[in-house]
């Protein structure tokens, strides 16, 4: 074993396992405390509750929506920038940045203005009968804009990596540029595409700045769980805040554990390509 | 890196093999203008609406209210939690990058996953999660209370929470870096009879310090803008723990509008700025273009 060469170890060790238990595992493990600490009954009377509930599928079905849009929007944004040169692309390639440049307060209370009823684009679409602001497609718009660059980001790469040699071959063999698209170049993107999207979703189901300036936060109806547990804190109800937060925290370690499954048979479907 | 794979010369080969899938004139025409327009509506307007109403009223009632002492605290407030975080974050980025791409260790996988773990919990968990430690309901909260130490709905609560939410910055833009660059060097001036710091020092920082400076950078724009998790922990006292972000919404809130964009350029221009700093560094060859971000 050629290990301990390098000294430094222990401090290296010693410092990385301190820092993330005092910063990240220890306010975790006081939030996993308190939720053990609600009584079953009461902890489902929390989490079934009518309005928990309505956020739990307000916040899933928008976070859904805005990962449709990103999923189309995120792959031809990849597409154009890896494949194609045109005046303005380096500008383009800098502009899926801005989501994750800008503060999600920021770009909130920018959407809402564009959206609200006297806005830039709320007046036009309340004119063809459509309300963003304030509405659940308000809240998928938002979404969709704090979290465009996963997609972008992830699939634009391995794009980039695409050989033209599996085309030129697809085609000498006499293929369709719609069959190399479906047969040769979608079936090589589509582990990174998937795992874009899946961290798109989990961003989406995490994100708040954004949304609440957007949503109009009515309950049942606009109200997203992560507001819905901040409400609660707000109201000194601990335990609701407690359990809700719990539920977040779960939904974040499923989606953990799916994109870490997507990411490794992407780097298989990778390794595959190479030999 | 982008154009190379679509151009083969060789003449030899028929017309029709040069020209890629999406490559032909009406195809790409169609999809470039369908992304110019969705990224004009999407991505733009956004950042040009934000600067028109900060600058709505003219020059002069913007500077107003850029002046206005709550916006100039939370400018300061803003300042000084970047001042505290980043450096520590740059601290811990490179303890955590060291320990994992330099040796191997059993849990080392685990360590990774657990690094990036920020990343996939909302803000809004890391304040509340917060809470139930510093808080009066919290685990510290009685002794903290015993000693009359106040942590949270202050300042040390909103600098805890800004390391919670950007721990992972500086250590992702390293850890993949530092493992192609393997331990060679490094063994080489360890058996050559330098230290353990001048290893370091001399020999590993150099090697990464454009990747250092620039998750230093997100890091940086992650903390000046974060909102969620420093809007639970904060206490929202007006003038005393509002960062720019919350000032932002309180403005809002007082329906002052133009107060808000104002406060609202603020920060775009910071987040203009860091990407213009990305693009500089990327250009220069210093990091990784594209490539899986956050």
């Amino acid at each position: 074993m050629r290990r301990r060469v390098i000294p430094g170890f222990g401090l290296a060790l010693g410092t990385t396992v301190l820092y993330l238990g005092a910063i990240v595992l220890l306010p975790l493990c006081a939030l996993l405390l308190k939720a053990s600490g609600i009584g079953l009954s009461e902890l489902w009377g929390i989490l079934s509750s009518p309005r928990t509930l309505a956020a739990i599928r307000v916040t899933l079905t928008m976070a859904f929506a805005a990962t449709i849009f990103n999923a189309i929007y995120g792959l031809l944004l990849a597409w154009v920038l890896a494949r194609y040169e045109f005046p303005g692309k380096r500008l383009l390639d800098a502009l899926v940045d801005v989501p994750f440049a800008l503060p999600t307060a920021v770009a909130g209370l920018a959407l809402t203005a564009l959206f609200a009823k006297n806005g830039w684009f709320g007046k036009p679409l309340e004119a063809i009968g459509i309300s963003v602001a304030y509405t659940p497609l308000g809240i998928a718009i938002a979404m969709a804009f704090t979290s465009i660059p996963f997609v972008v980001r992830t699939v634009q790469p391995v794009i980039e990596d695409l050989g033209s040699e599996v085309e030129e071959a697809g085609r000498s063999l006499g293929a369709s540029d719609f069959q190399i698209l479906r047969k040769i170049i979608f079936p090589s993107i589509f582990p990174a595409f998937l795992a874009g999207c899946s961290l798109s979703f989990a961003r989406s189901l995490g994100e708040f700045g954004a949304v609440i300036f957007i949503a109009g936060n009515q309950p049942m109806r606009t109200e997203i769980v992560a507001l819905l547990t901040y409400i609660r804190l707000e109201e000194y109800n601990y335990q609701a805040a407690a359990a809700i937060a719990t539920v977040m925290l779960l939904m974040a370690f499923i989606m953990l554990i799916v994109i870490n499954a997507v990411q490794s048979w992407q780097l298989r479907v990778i390794g595959r390509g190479d030999t | 890196m982008s154009a190379e794979p679509l151009a083969p010369n060789s003449s030899t080969r028929a017309a029709w093999m040069h020209t890629p899938v999406g490559g032909a004139p009406t195809p790409r025409r169609i999809v470039l203008t369908i992304v110019f327009i969705i990224t004009a509506f999407f991505l733009v307007a956004p950042l040009v609406l934000i600067v028109a109403t900060g600058l709505s009223s003219g020059l002069g009632v913007f500077w107003r209210n850029l002046t206005e002492p709550a916006t100039v605290h939370a400018v300061m407030l803003t300042l000084m939690t970047a001042l505290i975080v980043v450096p520590i974050n740059i601290l811990f980025g490179l303890a955590a990058a060291w320990t994992v791409t330099k040796f191997e260790f059993p849990g080392r996988t685990f360590l990774i996953a657990l690094i990036e773990l920020p990343y996939s919990v909302s803000p809004i968990v890391a304040g509340v999660a917060y809470l139930f430690v510093y808080g009066s309901q919290g685990l510290f909260g009685p002794l903290l209370e015993a000693y009359d130490i106040k942590v949270m709905f202050a300042l040390p609560a909103i600098f805890l929470a800004s390391m919670f939410v950007t721990a992972p910055f500086v250590a992702r833009e390293l850890i993949p870096l530092m493992q192609v660059q393997g331990t060679d060097e490094e063994e080489a001036a360890v058996t050559l009879g330098a230290s353990g710091f001048a290893t370091f020092w001399r020999v590993t920082l150099p090697n990464v310090k454009w990747a250092v400076v620039y998750g230093a950078i997100l890091c940086n724009a992650r903390v000046m803008g974060e909102f969620g998790a420093v809007s639970v922990v904060s206490g929202n006292i007006r003038g005393q723990t509002t960062t720019l972000p919350l000032q932002i919404e309180l403005l809002y809130q007082d329906y002052n509008v133009v107060g808000a964009f104002t406060a609202a350029t603020v920060l775009t221009a910071v987040a203009l700025l860091t990407i213009l700093i990305k693009v500089g560094l990327e250009r220069v060859g210093r990091v990784p273009h594209a490539g899986p971000s956050h």
